[in-house]
């Protein structure tokens, strides 16, 4: 059993699926490095991100499935859940060992889990085009953080882009320390969080209004927080204004 | 802007609108391409949930709840001793505009209590979709509620701002809208659905060879009606639907729980409990009509006039129709699979491309999520069934085997809920634990 390491990023990730082919090895495990995965009687291998046998695996997959099937295949990679190098791994064989695509073949084991992944991730996307809530700062500038299960901001810089076309905005993931900012002509990825003070001096009337309006809407006779709690869970409630004390 | 009266306003005039049902923003196309204010992309987003577990999509209010009507299911209506309240156009619009900047809704939902008289209650209503339109650049959704009665000029402009135009039908009978609302007729409702409804056949016509050609009303045209309050049938219910579907070519209808407000004696009274049951039981029905091949003559007919409110409608049809099941994994079309009950468009679709790849069973069923509780009295597949056993032996005997399979959500729903009523008149009370009085009968016999 060899361990191959590679940088975090896809690229890195196409480029060890590449080097199993070249070591021409079945038994490989690829992991990210920062996991620090290590096996007591195998070796681990660092896989330096190489572009050019990143696309080759690419586009393989592309040409042998559809865009479709190469979207949620990155959805897994987005998705940061355990063991999800080994079933993308094990799909890109089953891919490129067969001569028809296959990316449909709902009962073959990992076909089937890089759908569901899929699924869950573009659950998520569309959970936080939903949740998030931008606060008004002091210097015009609508700030929103978030903290969603998987790393989701790659996937809804697009739709935000487009709807708040004329507003600059920040969107802050917390848990992986990372935002998007909008500067009314393209997003850029950000690495430093706004400051704090720049953040609170956020203009509150519209969320308090926002809280009156969300109370009164409610019917309460039809009271039924199951259905409430499936719909916005207790893990999205922190940032949502209208479900703060 | 005076704050604290806007929260008052707000919460009078949400509360006032919270018994429209629709909340749908979906259905629209607005291409943000000049840097304005909104994208709307065709799909819907609920940016929250209220505790009811309803979606929370649009900002959703009356612009007055003055009204000159006096409908007895209505909260609004003029008799009714509640606080009165009025937006301006301009409080409207700065709502809808801040709400929409910080992602809290995908757009507006107005309506509004008549005032002096249906046209002139239609203008301000208009009017406040113009100015979002025009002087905010406003791109998102916007639903706006016509008025009875408004005049053919009015709704035609108001289809050209609004991404959605609705008429509520109120109670599914022209009988019981006479006993509750003797000042509205039906013609003033279908009038105005006729106008919306041509309205929008006419744009997309035009469009197809004149692109520039204006919207009107792109997400269509939708209703509502009360349920319960008049003594209706389901089939009465379900026959005003079909006909407005087929006639009008509504996106939906919606059906509405009678939520009981007063004490007048032609209504179910204070404390009576919301057919909330019967309500989700409507719509099961509305989507078998719409999205699953059915007609609704199979489900409802001058001998089935009502529902059953242990078992969904299409196991009910499946039983009445058992000669047709069980029905094969690997060979039957689209249109049958959709017909087995449990089995949604999500399943038969991920059935239907990985059954190309090799013969399915029931292990590989379960694994891509096919819920198979109830499927599997329906369905042969590549290895033996021992559950058709069961539908062999007939369509009371598997529906007994069926109600003691399935739980319904609404039990835990209802049972605290009825306790709070106790001592309360029950009116028409909904068979809460239907299905495990089946279970006793069955057991006792």
């Amino acid at each position: 059993m060899t361990i191959l390491h590679y940088d975090g990023s896809f690229e890195g990730f196409l480029t060890a699926v590449f080097e199993c082919y070249a070591l021409r090895r079945n038994d490989v495990r690829i992991r990210k490095q920062e996991d620090g995965e290590s096996t007591l009687f195998g070796d681990t291998l660092f896989i330096p991100t190489d572009a050019a046998k990143a696309a080759r695996v690419w586009n393989g997959l592309k040409t042998r499935t559809s865009p479709e099937a190469a979207r949620q295949f990155y959805h897994s990679y987005l998705s940061e859940l355990p063991l999800s190098e080994d079933h993308m791994l094990e799909y890109l064989r089953y891919v490129m060992a067969s001569d028809r695509d296959v990316s449909r073949d709902f009962s073959h084991p990992a076909v089937l889990r890089v759908a569901q992944v899929s699924r869950m991730i573009g659950r998520e996307k569309h959970r936080m085009e939903a949740f998030v809530r931008f606060q008004l700062t002091a210097d015009h500038i609508f700030h929103a953080v978030i903290e969603p299960d998987h790393n989701v901001l790659p996937l809804i810089a697009e739709h935000f882009k487009n709807r708040y076309a004329d507003q600059r905005w920040v969107i802050w993931d917390a848990r992986r320390q990372y935002g998007l900012y909008y500067d009314l002509e393209k997003v850029d990825l950000v690495q430093e969080a706004a400051p704090e003070a720049l953040a609170e001096t956020a203009n509150s009337d519209y969320a308090q209004l926002w809280k009156t309006y969300f109370t009164s809407t409610n019917i309460v006779e039809r009271k039924n927080m199951k259905l409430h709690l499936q719909h916005v869970p207790y893990r999205y409630w922190k940032y949502l204004c209208e479900k703060s004390p | 802007m005076n704050y604290d009266r806007i929260t008052q306003k707000l919460s009078i005039l949400a509360d006032a609108a919270k018994y429209d049902v629709s909340c749908a923003s979906s259905g629209s196309k607005r291409d943000n391409k000049e840097k304005k204010l909104g994208n709307t992309t065709g799909m819907g987003i609920c940016h929250s949930y209220t505790e009811d577990g309803r979606c929370v999509s649009l900002l959703k209010i009356l612009l007055t709840n003055y009204c000159i009507f006096d409908c007895a299911y209505c909260v609004s209506r003029r008799s009714n001793d509640i606080q009165r309240a009025a937006f301006t156009v301009e409080e409207v619009v700065d709502l809808t505009i801040n709400f929409y900047r910080r992602n809290y809704i995908e757009g507006l939902f107005l309506s509004s209590g008549i005032f002096k008289n249906a046209d002139y209650t239609m203008e301000r209503l208009i009017r406040i979709a113009k100015t979002l339109r025009e002087d905010h650049r406003f791109n998102g959704y916007i639903h706006l509620k016509t008025i009875p009665g408004a005049s053919e000029e009015l709704i035609r402009e108001a289809g050209l701002y609004a991404d959605r135009l609705s008429v509520n039908i109120e109670i599914p009978t022209e009988e019981g809208l006479k006993k509750l609302a003797p000042e509205k007729k039906r013609v003033d409702m279908t009038t105005p659905m006729r106008h919306i409804s041509t309205g929008i056949v006419a744009s997309k016509e035009e469009r197809k060879t004149l692109k520039s050609a204006p919207v009107f009303s792109p997400a269509g045209l939708s209703s509502q009606m009360v349920i319960g309050a008049t003594g209706e049938s389901d089939w009465d219910i379900m026959q005003t639907a079909d006909a407005l579907y087929k006639h009008f070519h509504l996106k939906r209808v919606h059906y509405s729980g009678y939520v009981p407000i007063s004490n007048d004696s032609r209504l179910p009274g204070i404390g009576a409990p919301v057919p909330m049951l019967r309500e989700h039981r409507l719509y099961q029905t509305d989507w078998l009509i719409r999205v699953y091949g059915f007609d609704m003559k199979e489900i409802l007919n001058a001998g089935n006039k009502h529902l059953d409110l242990d078992l969904d409608p299409k196991a009910g049809w499946a039983l009445r129709n058992l000669h047709l099941f069980p029905v094969d994994v690997n060979k039957a079309d689209r249109e049958m699979l959709l017909r087995v009950p449990g089995m949604g468009h999500k399943s038969v679709d991920k059935i239907v491309e990985a059954r190309r790849f090799r013969p399915l069973t029931f292990d590989h069923l379960k694994q891509m999520g096919v819920i198979l509780s109830r499927a599997r009295y329906f369905l042969t597949c590549h290895e033996k069934n021992a559950a058709l056993r069961q539908t062999q032996s007939g369509s009371a005997q598997l529906r007994k085997i069926l109600l003691q399979q399935t739980h319904s959500k609404y039990q835990a729903v209802w049972t605290p809920q009825l306790s709070l009523f106790q001592d309360a008149p029950v009116v028409a009370a909904p068979p809460a634990n239907a299905a495990d009085l089946q279970t006793l009968f069955a057991t006792a016999l």
